[in-house]
């Protein structure tokens, strides 16, 4: 096979993009994430269509489904800043804070004494990273569940601070929250992240 | 003593914002007793550290494609 005649022919990459299932999920998985960030579906679906097309232009740059992906979301990340800092939020956070409350207070129950202490059975343990192949498509699956299991308030925050790398004050200048709602939510959602990523990953990997 | 409910949420809010002085003593001598702190400190660096990988590859064509 050769291409030599067709300067702007993308045929030995563009199998990627052909790949409809490969490309349908990558776009779902983004729209979820951009649409969690900016809760606004418009806006969504807009900074992703601009995430695929400058993939697209840059088509050449990819031989491998994992490269585009890591690319697509670089890109994504950016827009969804520049988003963040343009689109002051006008919504309540409340109604996706509602329950988050009291679900706390039966998650410390569980990992702490009446005394503040750690539960015996709950005390982190430590975590081998390189043993346990952080970089394997399945620790992103758990991840991504562990992720999804955290109140919608809390996976938005999190990801904001520690995916998109927001500073703290710029987050709370942006959401109009006050500092310390913001260290408590991030602190619970840290809690929960944690012992769900040692419950379900760095736990289980000993007994395989 | 500090209790761990309060080192944890300390260890969290290390990532976000200075510790005053008196914060960082306290959490000290806490974490110098309690291993699980110690522990659950190292994994809030570790969680960050994920995070910061979320979606990227660790094959080196993502990272030439960066560049």
């Amino acid at each position: 096979m050769t291409s030599a005649a067709l300067p702007i022919d993308p045929a030995p990459c563009s199998s990627l993009f052909d790949d409809t299932e490969f490309m349908n999920a990558l776009r779902l998985q983004m729209l979820k994430f951009a649409t969690l960030q900016v809760r606004n579906q418009a806006l969504a679906e807009d900074a992703v269509q601009d995430a695929m097309l400058s993939a697209y232009q840059h088509i050449e740059r990819f031989q491998r489904q994992a490269a585009l992906k890591t690319w697509v979301f670089a890109i994504l990340k950016n827009k969804l800043i520049d988003i963040l800092r343009k689109e002051k939020r006008y919504t309540s956070a409340s109604i996706l804070e509602e329950g988050a409350g009291r679900n706390d207070e039966a998650l410390l129950d569980t990992l702490f004494t009446d005394h503040g202490h750690w539960q015996k059975d709950e005390r982190p343990q430590k975590w081998d990273e390189p043993d346990h192949g952080l970089e394997s498509s399945d620790f992103w699956k758990i991840f991504d569940t562990c992720l999804d299991a955290l109140p919608a308030r809390y996976s938005r925050l999190f990801m904001m601070r520690e995916f998109l790398e927001l500073e703290s004050n710029e987050i709370c200048d942006n959401e109009q929250l006050s500092v310390s709602n913001l260290n408590t939510t991030l602190f619970r959602a840290r809690l929960r992240l944690r012992e769900c990523l040692e419950d379900n990953w760095f736990a289980g990997e000993t007994c395989p | 003593m500090m209790k761990c409910t309060e080192a944890t949420q300390l260890l969290s809010e290390k990532l976000d914002r200075p510790l005053s002085t008196k914060e960082k003593v306290s959490l000290g001598m806490h974490t110098a007793m309690c291993p699980a702190c110690r522990q659950f400190g190292k994994q809030m660096s570790a969680l960050r550290e994920i995070t910061q990988r979320y979606v990227q590859s660790d094959d080196t064509e993502s990272e030439d494609a960066k560049k």
